[in-house]
């Protein structure tokens, strides 16, 4: 086994700008999926069930196929029906996308475990249906969630790499246009995969901060 | 679409199947050997095995395939067959998941059925087969079910190193069709189908599981 420090500091200056992407995209699909899963989450509430059924059956579908499927799906299909997207904008969707149909039922437990009582108090108060929810409901539903939807940020980190695939250059995309040219694979392959165990640490101990703070 | 090119995608099925089977089976084997690893009485058997957990899932998956494709015929001389090479990779990754669960479990038998086993006589081997496993395997059932699902979905990574399976058939079908739509909402059906059997296989096995224990 050979080990070249070299290789190393050559691979540094594009590792920096992988990372750059793989945040961006992590940020961009945490806000993507949190907000697009809420939608779903509050309409799989709505009464009327020509709402509820096909929200249940699009997101299940969503939810049990393959991401690096539906990347190839959005990134050749919708070319095809007219819509261009930069590759970078759809990989974010995808992973938004994605992600919203985990999330959803996040908010979903988050938003069944707010006790009865305040429903009911809510209605003896005659609070009108939209300050029922904007006050009472999603205050103490979504305190409860974010520990959870902060394990899908993790995930979401590892699955960044996926979008190499429709030409992202996010870290395992630079490593390997770096492997390309230099044809060193173990130097830059390791530097990353180091990377990744690093930054799910980090984010790991971010959350649990986070979560002794809200959930006392 | 050509029965041609049909066939090509059945052979991707068959690929994704295969692959399916043997990381599951990997997968187990390392999430009990770790989990059970994990609740080992010595301090350096967990501190392995937590040390394994944490750095294959705190890896990407694809960029764990990368390694085995790359770095392992570089740097050590092995040149795997791509089946098997996707099946370690893949295996070791979502046997670290899975290890959580086989711990989790383990830890949620009641400590009294435990300090009954010891009150027995019993060897720490025995307490396991035939007190904590027992009791403990039912309880995995639903977590590995999702992990099952998680990890179908983690075989369509291995097209990306050129292995025939049937996302890799799909972008082939693709480049000869010229036609993306239609290949690629098959592709994601077939997956929904194979991901919705597998459901199903599990509910009814935890079924049967939890019938035998009260």
């Amino acid at each position: 086994m050979t080990w070249d420090w070299n290789a190393v500091s050559d691979f540094m200056p594009y590792f920096w700008h992988g990372l750059l992407v793989t945040l961006q995209v992590v940020a961009l699909g945490s806000l993507l999926s949190f907000s697009l899963g809420l939608v779903w989450a509050l309409l799989m509430r709505v009464p009327s069930r020509w709402v509820r059924w096909p929200v249940g059956v699009v997101t299940e579908f969503v939810r049990d196929t393959p991401l690096l499927v539906q990347l190839f799906f959005l990134f050749y299909v919708l070319p095809e029906w007219g819509v261009t997207f930069s590759a970078l904008t759809t990989g974010v969707v995808a992973i938004g996308l994605h992600y919203s149909t985990y999330t959803m039922q996040v908010y979903r437990a988050g938003i069944e475990a707010v006790p009865v009582g305040q429903w009911e108090a809510a209605t003896a108060l005659s609070l009108p249906r939209r300050r029922t929810w904007t006050a009472v409901i999603l205050p103490q539903a979504l305190r409860r969630v974010i520990p959870a939807l902060g394990n899908y940020v993790i995930s979401m980190l590892k699955d960044t790499p996926m979008l190499m695939v429709i030409t992202v250059l996010e870290m395992l995309g630079r490593a390997r246009l770096f492997s390309q040219a230099s044809f060193q694979f173990t130097e830059p392959l390791t530097v990353i995969g180091v990377a990744f165990i690093v930054l799910s640490y980090l984010a790991s101990l971010l959350l649990r901060a986070l979560e002794r703070r809200l959930v006392r | 679409m050509t029965s041609g090119l049909w066939e090509l995608v059945l052979r991707g099925v068959w690929t994704t199947v295969q692959l399916l089977v043997l990381s599951a089976l990997l997968a187990s084997a390392v999430s009990f050997a770790v989990g059970v690893a994990r609740t080992d009485p010595r301090r350096l058997v967990r501190f392995l095995a937590g040390l394994y957990t944490e750095v294959f899932r705190g890896t990407s998956a694809l960029v764990m395939i990368f390694w085995v494709f790359f770095v392992l015929p570089v740097a050590f001389g092995w040149q795997l067959v791509p089946l098997w090479a996707g099946t370690l990779a893949l295996g070791l990754t979502y046997g670290a998941y899975g290890s959580e669960i086989v711990r989790g479990a383990l830890n949620a038998v009641d400590p009294a059925q435990r300090e009954g086993g010891i009150a027995l006589g019993f060897t720490r081997w025995q307490r396991l087969r035939l007190i904590l496993l027992p009791q403990a395997v039912p309880e995995m059932v639903p977590p590995f079910s999702n992990l099952l699902i998680e990890l179908l979905k983690g075989t369509a990574l291995v097209s990306v190193m050129g292995m025939g399976d049937l996302a890799f058939s799909a972008n082939l079908v693709r480049l000869a069709l010229q036609q993306s739509a239609e290949i690629y909402t098959y592709v994601l059906f077939i997956y929904f189908v194979i991901a919705f059997g597998l459901t199903r296989l599990m509910r009814s096995l935890e079924k049967r599981l939890k019938g035998g224990v009260a």
